[in-house]
């Protein structure tokens, strides 16, 4: 199902009012902002906060079954 | 007429401990819990007394061995907040039960309140740890390396209402909730073509009732533990949704549950669509992203969970109409919501990015996938799944995208931030919460359905609570407010 290129309502052929429509945000300076910098600045800052040693992280990461 | 309701939702939140030694699970979620419970002056441990959760509400169903009770019996830590809630090591994993609440808006406050209480006791439990350790939390329902934990929820149900009828009007609404309650994950443990499906847990459910909640689980648990009267009350215990951040989607899952439960206590559903297979049918509707895929039903033909859904809301529409009570606000609020998700999915499931799980973190996942050419079976694809779950605000990739107004809120910070220490106040929650906050050192123990108080006497009193609507701040508070100490709330009880 990696069918690509579907994430995409936020790009290019997509003004700003009708994503704000789709998510409605809080505060008037979220909805001036410009949705594909946006998406940019989102995806750089989960560069900035993401684990370090992301992979390793993730393998190592081993629950005990519960409920 | 349908009676009120009550719900309350369990959480096992995920633990992992980062630094230079490694540390067990188990001791890890005790010492997340004895940390936060060390902020009070005094412990208050749970009271065990009522409890028997292999109790079957099905008749002539024997016990099922393998449910070991974990508590504090084995030292580990097991205690009750000043809001009502219950915070408590279970199976490997640090669990927040909220206190009971009356409806869907409530339910939202406090479990978000039990985010707030998570990342604060990791924090100070890592404190006590090596230094450079981390104790990380996730609000998440696997690891995905064949692990599941539980997201419960709790309703409070008459027991006139029949198991037989709730099983059969509740299973093809299970089936196709995901939609919106689905906290969405990558892989699968079924099926190694899903690069990502609608839930966290769908894959470890094997058959359609039974009291198991470890293995085999069951889409309809016939645990039968009312923690109120049993006479008059059964809990029904929902075991098969997602743990949720998005606010919208914890309303919608309880919201919903809460009308139809109604509903299904009027006995005015008429005939539910039946699904052939509903465990087949609930992998299907979690790996499809469409909303569209066709599920066989018992009486030949097939429905889509699009359309199963539509059919709960159009019956319950009917069934609100009809009814001589009125709509309360929120329930009103449940109505117009689930219907605009409805009509969202109908147009695309993926336009309920912002207000669902599932669709806001795939729309995370494709962005960041596309950006840096990754695979679905990528780690560090993988590790924005998981550290979506994060509940650290400065961390958590939810939260991250909430501080930018990406996702829709329903209640205020301010809100739930209270609610960390203040329970509702419209359920026996208040009077637990309250007397633990006020008397503290005088509530020995205190569980959904009493508390035990050390009034100074030779023998601890115990004060029974098993009605949930009975303790409110309208019943008590005044009553709370004029005495000094626990003797003098005991004199007052009994005269």
């Amino acid at each position: 199902m990696s069918d690509g290129g579907q994430s995409q309502r936020r790009g290019d052929e997509q003004s700003p009012d009708e994503a704000v429509e789709q998510a409605p945000v809080e505060g008037g300076d979220a909805q001036a902002r410009d949705v594909v910098d946006d998406v940019d600045e989102l995806l750089d800052e989960i560069d900035d906060v993401l684990e370090e040693n992301a992979e390793e992280f993730v393998r190592g990461y081993v629950q005990k079954g519960g409920q | 007429m349908s009676t009120p309701k009550f719900v309350g939702v369990e959480t096992e939140y995920g633990i992992a401990v980062d630094g230079p030694s490694p540390v067990n699970p188990v001791l890890a979620s005790s010492m997340v819990v004895g940390a936060y419970r060390a902020v009070g002056e005094g412990d208050v441990r749970w009271d065990h007394t009522d409890e028997s959760p292999q109790r079957d509400a099905r008749s002539g169903v024997v016990p099922a061995p393998g449910e070991p009770m974990i508590d504090d019996e084995l030292g580990l830590a097991n205690t009750v907040l000043t809001n009502g809630a219950r915070f408590y090591v279970d199976h490997a994993h640090p669990e927040y039960a909220t206190p009971e609440c009356t409806n869907a808006r409530d339910l939202v406050v406090w479990d978000r309140a039990g985010e707030l209480i998570l990342a604060d006791a990791a924090e100070r439990a890592a404190a006590s740890l090596p230094p450079g350790s981390r104790v990380l939390i996730h609000k998440n329902n696997t690891d995905g390396k064949g692990a599941a934990y539980g997201t419960h929820e709790n309703y409070l149900v008459p027991r006139t209402v029949p198991f037989g009828r709730l099983t059969r009007q509740l299973l093809p609404f299970f089936v196709s909730r995901p939609l919106y309650t689905g906290a969405g994950r990558i892989g699968s443990e079924l099926d190694r073509g899903v690069g990502f499906q609608l839930t966290q847990r769908a894959d470890f459910f094997e058959v359609e009732l039974g009291l198991e909640t470890t293995l085999k689980r069951p889409l309809m648990n016939t645990r039968d533990e009312p923690h109120a009267d049993p006479d008059r009350y059964r809990r029904l215990h929902v075991i098969n949704g997602d743990a949720n951040l998005c606010e919208v989607a914890t309303f919608l899952k309880v919201g919903t549950m809460l009308l139809l439960l109604d509903a299904i206590e009027d006995d005015a559903l008429p005939a539910v669509p039946v699904l052939a297979e509903p465990v087949a049918a609930f992998h299907a509707v979690s790996h499809d992203l469409t909303g569209r895929v066709e599920l066989p039903l018992e009486a030949g033909g097939s429905a889509t969970p699009l359309a199963l859904q539509r059919w709960y809301l159009d019956a319950v529409r009917r069934y609100v109409k009809d009814r001589a009570q009125p709509l309360e606000a929120v329930e009103e609020e449940v109505l117009t919501r689930w219907e605009a998700v409805l009509d969202t999915a109908e147009e695309d499931p993926r336009l309920l990015a912002g207000q669902v799980d599932w669709a806001t973190k795939l729309e995370l996942l494709e962005g960041y996938r596309q950006r840096h050419d990754l695979d679905w079976d990528s780690d560090r694809l993988k590790m924005v799944d998981l550290q979506y779950h994060d509940v650290r605000t400065d961390k958590g990739l939810y939260h991250r995208l909430a501080a930018r107004g990406r996702v829709e809120r329903l209640v205020d910070d301010a809100e739930v931030a209270a609610a960390v220490h203040r329970p509702p106040e419209d359920t026996r929650a208040w009077f637990r919460g309250e007397c633990i906050r006020r008397f503290r050192t005088q509530v020995v123990a205190a569980g959904w359905d009493a508390l035990v108080l050390d009034a100074g006497r030779d023998s601890l009193q115990r004060v029974p609570m098993m009605e949930p609507g009975r303790g409110t701040r309208a019943q008590v508070g005044s009553l709370l407010d004029e005495v000094d100490d626990i003797a003098g709330l005991l004199q007052r009880l009994r005269g």
